[in-house]
């Protein structure tokens, strides 16, 4: 597909965790819980207020319509900030500090006062109804020739637990977020940026990471289509698709917008009726459970409602999407029925009563009461609307489904979302703390030194810049440890290690750097060093491993291990001779339990079979 | 450049279009159209055009029949807050209607006339205050409401309950109510507290309360009587506390459910008057060890003392010839305790006994802060010292417990 001819523009948001000792605006730990570690809960409602420029916002409005109560986790590692029963300490320096330091990375120009702002979030995951953020740098650039617009720092949101239940161990720690401007044109461009901007977060060795701890939101219009913002994509190879799915939903959309026209399809005359009495008997589980069911008649809308915009995903997704915003589960209409226990029959009676002709299309809602049905419908009826007007692709923030399609979550926000955090002062950014910065070296550059300087493979060294035992890497270095024996150690037999299900957060750096050391001087073979950590894993001292695991064997040791495997495989060796090394080897290794170096074995097993056959 | 101007900044190598909001420590703030405010120097700054001022809008309040009438009078504090563009502050700015705007769960409990008395933080609250509000109350009462509501910051909010409760003898409730997290926020516990209100102004209650948040959970308010309740917390949304005594209610959100204590002083009880005198010349003093007399000495003016002792309610020895003097000059000197539960007793030990001797009163459970709004009204209404003295002894609107209840 030729992405630049539609017309392709795309932007990308990134929020990364900032690895801080505390929180943003408290003096809590930047730790995660498990949820079952709760201490106690609590409840509120929240409500939308007038901003300072006097409105409501329109995202906010949204939320508004559903009356939702919060439920709250605490923890002994949150506070009364995160209750939002104390006001907020002043901004956390280590974790601006960190956003400095990616703002000179990008040359951006940091903002001389900075002040926090309130950014209105009435979904319930902020206890305050707003998240604090604050714009700390302007105007940076990109390799592809773009431009970070700004970087800000903002407090994490607390996590959903489920439904409106959410855990406050999230809240408040530190997030940076990069902005770039509309500036990529494929798929594959915005996944490299991403990809670039990750590489910059990482490099600072100050950003968290893990599933969860980065999340990338990704602005998306073609030509005649409109901006559509996507949220919370965690899977950085997912990007691409997420795009190119996206361009093919607005494309759709544009297309169905043109047959309604065609079809001189409207929703001028849509009413509501009640239809409950016609699913008295029925066998569907949803409509029999039902209060009340209420319908409307698409006009010109048939086979349209049930055309696919994205896998999975039909213009009648995003009408049930609006109409769950009421609080009903969502909606049927006749492209998709017969089926899901709705008979031809009732069908047949649904279309006759709705006065339905061959092109219409009927939405069916299954509600509470009146008034929810009502609210569903209407929104049913505003979003049928907007796909015959001119502008068929409404402007919206979506949130990813998995593999990549998205679903409506609220109209984009507006600017009257903000208003200052008036309980935390400006911080000034002067130049003396500007210049004071330290641009930390990238890891794509790190891994091309690894590379040439310690002849490391370079992919594997690329790895070792991206992992997050990076630092301890660079500490065994500094410590006179073989970079290649300390790289293997954490690339390879660590990787194998976690896949055998050995529990490696149990093994500390110093256990680490304790075993390279051991090996360094001789008292343990490079090929023990699996042994010894799944020891140390399984609980057991450095000392404890190294003394039951790699005990030292003299050569002539060895020597007798060597004659008396070979002795007890005569035949076997004088018929292979020199071929029979490799088989050998690994006996020997067994024997001796990997306490002595592979290359030691090998001379002396070379020895005495050379031997052996020369005695024959 | 004005506070709304539309002004175009040269900063970081790109011109950003905002609003200019303020000057703050030599920076200009300017509202960038993303929402963010930035300070930037003023010289990187210039003006493009100047709002044309909008027209205040005009709040009708309809008037549903059937409905009781309330009246809310507004004092200020956090219920009604709003963001102060000059100093970057909360700070009370709304009067009375703007809360009706703002809670519109209000108009259907009853119908409201709005009355802006003062528009103060809390701690900016003066007896001369008390006295206006009293009259307010009073002319409110006579004039046909069915409750009150008043609307106060929580810092001295407890002080307010207090005085309004000796000055008025008054048929119907009278609700002080208030927010502990600013009413700018969407957390905020002002629309709660205020829905619980109206409903406790409109219940069979007939005396002073204070309603707030009963827990963290936006569950249910507690009626406080107005004698009884103190601030516990700086900032928790259950900060207010019945000392002494259970609260004296109930009221269940969002049912508005009003349940009242057997205790609780019901509607019509008390024929409605008012004595709106208090004697300026009163302190509160918290004891504190080698604390100096001369302190004592410094109020040798006042007509009246409150003294936070510890414990039964002690104070040094050392301070007691200063006490003397100072009952000898006239002053009527009152003791407390700073431990907030129980009651004092200063016949247990010698020093309190030679407090006894020396002139002093024993406050019995009252709260401190609630002992000196009751002096105040009690020395401007009671000439007479010992009657005076007699009085300080006596309950007269629930300050004064007779048993101290197990459990509490």
């Amino acid at each position: 597909m030729d992405y630049k001819a539609l017309g392709l523009v795309a932007g990308i948001e990134i929020h990364q965790q900032l690895d801080t000792k505390e929180k943003l605006f408290c003096h809590c730990p930047t730790c995660l819980r498990e949820v079952e570690e709760h201490s106690g809960e609590f409840f509120r409602y929240l409500r939308a207020t007038e901003s300072e420029m006097g409105e409501i916002d329109r995202a906010a409005k949204e939320e508004m319509k559903r009356d939702r109560k919060f439920l709250y986790y605490t923890y002994d590692t949150t506070c009364l900030v995160e209750n939002d029963e104390e006001p907020p300490a002043p901004l956390n320096d280590e974790a601006l500090a960190v956003c400095l330091t990616i703002g000179k990375m990008f040359g951006m120009t940091a903002i001389p006062q900075v002040h926090v702002m309130r950014k209105l979030v009435i979904d319930g995951s902020n206890t305050s109804g707003f998240q604090r953020t604050a714009l700390v740098a302007v105007k940076g650039a990109l390799p592809n020739g773009g431009e970070i617009e700004t970087i800000c720092l903002e407090e994490e949101a607390a996590q959903r637990v489920k439904d409106d239940h959410f855990s406050l161990d999230r809240l408040g720690i530190p997030l940076i977020e990069i902005t770039t401007s509309p500036c990529m044109h494929t798929p594959e461009e915005v996944q490299k940026v991403a990809e670039y901007i990750g590489m910059v977060l990482r490099s600072t060795g100050k950003v968290k990471r893990g599933i969860g701890t980065i999340r990338q939101d990704v602005n998306i219009s073609i030509a005649s289509g409109a901006r559509v913002e996507i949220k919370g994509v965690q899977e950085l190879d997912l990007i691409a698709d997420v795009v190119k799915r996206e361009v093919r939903r607005q494309q759709t959309l544009l297309a169905i917008r043109d047959e309604l026209r065609t079809r001189n399809a409207s929703v001028a005359h849509a009413t509501s009726q009640d239809v409950t009495g016609i699913f008295k008997e029925t066998k569907s589980t949803v409509l029999k459970k039902a209060k009340r069911i209420s319908a409307i008649t698409l006009k010109g809308f048939a086979g349209l409602v049930g055309r696919e915009l994205q896998p999975g995903r039909r213009l009648g997704s995003e009408m049930s999407d609006y109409a769950k915003k009421c609080g009903v589960g969502g909606i049927f209409h006749t492209d998709e029925l017969p089926a899901y226990g709705v008979t031809a029959e009732e069908v047949a009676v649904l279309r006759s009563h709705m006065c339905a002709e061959e092109q219409d299309c009927v939405i069916l809602v299954s509600s509470a009461n009146e008034k929810q049905a009502a609210c569903a419908l209407n929104q049913v009826i505003i979003r049928a609307g907007m796909a015959l007007s001119d502008t068929p692709v409404p402007e919206e923030t979506r949130k990813m489904l998995e593999e990549g399609s998205t679903a409506y979550m609220r109209p984009l926000p507006g600017a009257a979302r903000m208003y200052p955090e008036t309980d935390v002062l400006p911080v000034v950014i002067g130049k003396d703390r500007w210049d004071a910065v330290v641009v930390p070296e990238l890891l794509k550059h790190k891994a091309g030194r690894y590379a040439k300087d310690y002849g490391i493979d370079l992919n594997y060294a690329l790895q070792l810049a991206a992992s997050d035992k990076l630092p301890l890497f660079e500490r065994a270095v500094r410590e006179k440890i073989k970079p290649k024996l300390a790289a293997f150690t954490l690339l390879s037999a660590v990787t194998e290690l976690r896949r055998e299900g050995v529990e490696m957060r149990a093994v500390t750096d110093e256990s680490y750097l304790a075993v390279w050391h051991a090996v360094e001087d001789g008292r343990a073979a490079k090929e023990a060093i699996p042994a010894l950590l799944r020891g140390i894993a399984g609980g057991s001292t450095v000392e404890a491993a190294l003394a039951e695991l790699a005990p030292a064997v003299s050569r002539a040791e060895l020597e007798t291990v060597v004659r008396k495997i070979i002795a007890a495989r005569s035949d076997f060796v004088k018929e292979k001779g020199k071929a029979a090394l490799g088989p050998l080897m690994g006996l020997v290794m067994e024997e001796v339990r990997g306490s002595v170096d592979g290359k030691l074995v090998s001379e002396v097993l070379r020895k005495e079979i050379d031997a052996a056959v020369a005695g024959k | 450049m004005n506070s709304g101007d539309l002004v175009s900044c040269e900063y970081g190598g790109k011109t950003h279009k905002g609003i200019f909001i303020t000057s703050r420590d030599g920076m200009a703030v300017v509202k960038l159209s993303s929402g963010y405010n930035i300070g930037v120097p003023p010289v990187s700054c210039t003006c493009i055009e100047s709002p044309v001022p909008t027209p205040p809008r005009t709040r009708e309040v309809n008037k549903t029949a059937g409905l009781p009438d309330l009246s809310i009078i507004s004092t200020g504090g956090t219920i009604a807050s709003r963001i102060d563009y000059r100093t970057g502050s909360v700070s009370s700015q709304f009067d009375a209607s703007d809360i009706l705007t703002a809670i519109p769960e209000l108009a259907q409990i009853a119908n409201y006339r709005t009355l802006p008395l003062a528009a103060i933080l809390s701690e900016n609250m003066t007896p001369v205050i008390w006295q206006e509000l009293a009259r307010a109350i009073y002319a409110e009462i006579k004039n046909g409401a069915k409750g009150i509501i008043v609307t106060h910051g929580t810092d001295t909010m407890a002080y307010s309950a207090a005085a309004i409760s000796f000055m008025i003898d008054t048929p119907i409730p009278i609700i002080f109510v208030g927010s502990q997290r600013s009413a700018d926020r969407p957390s905020s516990d002002n629309a709660m507290n205020a829905v619980c209100a109206a409903a406790a102004a409109t219940s069979d209650l007939g005396e002073v309360a204070v309603v707030m948040h009963a827990t963290t959970n936006d569950d249910t308010c507690a009626i406080h009587r107005g004698t009884r309740v103190r601030k516990m917390h700086t900032s928790r949304r259950d900060a207010f506390q019945s000392m002494g005594l259970p609260a004296i209610g109930s009221v269940a959100f969002p049912s508005q459910a009003v349940t009242l204590a057997p205790g609780a002083v019901r509607r019509g009880t008390d024929a409605l008057a008012i004595h709106d005198t208090l004697e300026p010349h009163c302190a509160l003093l918290q004891f504190y060890p080698g604390m100096s007399p001369d302190i004592l000495r410094a109020y040798e003016c006042y007509k009246g003392l409150v003294l936070s002792g510890t414990g039964l309610g002690h104070v040094s020895t050392l301070l007691i010839p200063a006490i003397r003097e100072l009952v000898a000059a006239g002053t009527l000197v009152v003791m407390t305790s700073q431990c907030m539960h129980g009651r004092v007793c200063d016949r247990v030990y010698d020093t309190g006994r030679d407090l006894l001797n020396a002139g002093v009163i024993e406050g019995g459970d009252m709260l401190p802060e609630v002992a000196l709004v009751k002096l105040m009204w009690v020395l401007g209404n009671e000439k007479d010292p010992a009657k005076a003295a007699a009085m300080m002894a006596t309950d007269l609107k629930g300050e004064l417990n007779r048993r101290s209840a197990h459990g509490l």
